[in-house]
């Protein structure tokens, strides 16, 4: 069973997002990028399900710039296989409806019997491409699994979901999707042994325009601005009396 | 210019942000068309007394107790054929399904929609919310999830007609096997006046009882960071950020919360913001209406002791 763990590359999540106010775009020049968490969650599942021998090769896939291939050395580093570059030349604003597409192709001519993803990705926080890919391929989907386990015959897997009201339980028959919370794993560091080992692992790259797909955006960013969080005029209390009445007098107790 | 709602219900009840979704949609059209999916019609009943909602359609069968989300957006996907917009409120429900009905509609959906600026023009967070957007749709159909605190929940009073639709429910290809429910007698995190948070600070779960002893007190939801979350305190239903749930109530009570830029994003529209931490710089107490700089068991210990 082969198992694709597409990946994102994104800012740092430990650095501040900036507007640059000429191309009315987040910033990302020079700025520190890795690979998105949720994905590194999602290939520590991967090389898992791998070590305990379910799977036979674990493939790892991003699309973008050719920056991209650091974020898919860092997967082969971790202990994947192979990785796939969808090269798109260009810094296009792909959106999920796009890379589901990319992907399904991919998929397809992988013949994966199972696609590990995050969540989302914590750029755009759109939380949609593992849907999107699943409604195209007509997969069973599980998403923001928070614990994953095979069926012994191979055919399907029983995934914890957490969703708003509490913990679902359900088994996807395969080939599934699963898209990955915050809880299913910590992902490890790939050891400096590992990254030089990385080097020479094999790197496919396939140019975006090979595929038949219409990238033009669907959804156009008109403009962006920072909001972040603001400072507040702090006062201080120093006791429950102080804090109660300062409470009352604001009309929230 | 018709709009369809797809509603959240729990139990028999319309979830609040399915009711934020209307208010949104209040925005687009006067066209609005409530769609149901549950196991029993008669959960349908609360729907029709929604305000603004024209016709409820219902696709009330048995098997979609628990239904998959592939069955689910190819039902929705064909109920949309006469609608151009799809509005849900943000949540793990709609969050789901809508974006699997995209793919089926070949529909690039919008997350997370915090203001509607014209028909096809709309605010969105990126950067767990550090950045907004405006973005612009070019779809013939659009397909969006609505933030709960960023709309009004429209309230009762109106009287829909009800459509029971009869369309053949397709194969599922995953099975429900449990639920695993958190019981909880506190109001409900997302629409709650108020909220006591607890954090990392508070150390173990035996200690993160002091934080739901004064949010009864209160009368107030309980939320948690990621790290009390991660750290077994409490499970992951409370958890407020970007990833976890956001909120906007009238009194968020920060307690040995250090404050990630992931926590903020989920609670900084918040009326009033409380931080009881003994850490100055912590992120969190700059964004405090009123800080208590102190130990916080010992803070603990004096409010839950204060008679109000």
């Amino acid at each position: 069973m082969k198992i694709i763990i597409p990946i994102k590359r994104v800012l740092d999540p430990y650095t501040q997002a900036r507007v640059n106010k000429q191309t009315q775009l987040v910033d990302l020049t020079n700025a520190k990028m890795a690979m998105n968490p949720f994905c590194e969650i999602a290939v520590e599942e991967a090389l898992k399900i791998k070590e305990n021998g379910a799977a036979s090769e674990t493939i790892a896939v991003s699309i973008g710039t050719e920056k991209t291939i650091d974020t898919l050395r860092t997967a082969l580093a971790m202990g994947v296989d192979r990785a796939i570059f969808v090269n798109t030349e260009l810094d296009l604003d792909l959106q999920p409806l796009h890379i589901g597409k990319i992907l399904a192709n991919i998929v397809k001519r992988e013949d994966a019997q199972l696609i590990i993803m995050g969540k989302q990705a914590v750029d755009n926080d759109n939380n949609q491409t593992g849907q999107i890919l699943s409604g195209l391929l007509d997969y069973s989907l599980g998403t923001f699994i928070s614990k994953f386990q095979l069926s012994n015959d191979g055919k399907s897997t029983e995934v914890c979901r957490e969703i708003d009201s509490g913990i679902e339980t359900r088994q996807l028959n395969l080939p599934a999707i699963v898209t990955v919370d915050l809880r299913l794993n910590e992902p490890r560091y790939a050891s400096l042994p590992n990254i030089m080992k990385a080097r020479s692992k094999p790197l496919e790259t396939i140019e975006i325009s090979s595929f038949d797909i219409d990238i033009s955006p669907r959804v156009k960013v008109i403009s962006v601005e920072e909001s972040g969080t603001k400072d507040r005029a702090s006062k201080q209390v120093q006791s429950a009396e102080d804090l109660f009445s300062e409470l009352s007098q604001l009309g929230v107790l | 210019m018709s709009v369809l709602i797809l509603i959240e219900l729990n139990g028999s009840e319309v979830s609040s942000n399915s009711r934020a979704a209307i208010t949104a949609a209040t925005q687009l059209s006067d066209k609005i068309d409530a769609l149901v999916l549950t196991d029993d019609s008669a959960n349908a009943a609360s729907v029709a007394s929604l305000d603004s909602i024209n016709t409820v359609k219902v696709i009330a069968d048995s098997k979609l107790e628990h239904v998959s989300v592939g069955v689910a957006s190819k039902l929705v996907a064909e109920v949309m054929a006469e609608y151009k917009y799809l509005l849900s409120g943000s949540s793990t429900y709609s969050k789901n399904i809508l974006p699997r009905v995209g793919a089926l509609l070949d529909v690039q959906p919008i997350s997370d929609v915090c203001e509607i600026k014209s028909n096809n023009t709309f605010v969105r967070p990126l950067y767990a919310g550090n950045i907004m957007a405006t973005v612009e749709s070019n779809d013939n159909t659009i397909l969006m999830t609505v933030r709960a605190t960023a709309f009004e929940h429209s309230g009762d009073g109106g009287s829909a007609t009800i459509e029971e639709l009869s369309l053949p429910i397709p194969e599922q290809k995953s099975n429900f096997i449990s639920l695993q429910e958190s019981q909880s007698e506190r109001p409900e995190l997302t629409t709650a006046d108020r909220i006591v948070s607890g954090g990392r600070g508070l150390g173990s779960k035996e200690n993160f009882a002091l934080i739901e002893q004064l949010a009864d007190k209160l009368d107030a939801a309980v939320g948690a960071s990621r790290a009390a979350v991660d750290a077994g305190f409490i499970s992951n239903d409370y958890q407020v950020g970007q990833t976890g749930k956001v909120v906007a109530p009238k009194l968020y009570l920060a307690v040995g919360i250090s404050g990630a830029i992931q926590h903020l994003a989920g609670m900084k529209d918040s009326q009033v913001i409380v931080v009881i931490n003994n850490d100055p710089d912590a992120p969190m107490a700059r964004m405090a209406d009123l800080v208590w700089e102190t130990d916080l068991f010992g803070a603990l210990q004096e409010l839950n002791d204060h008679s109000l």
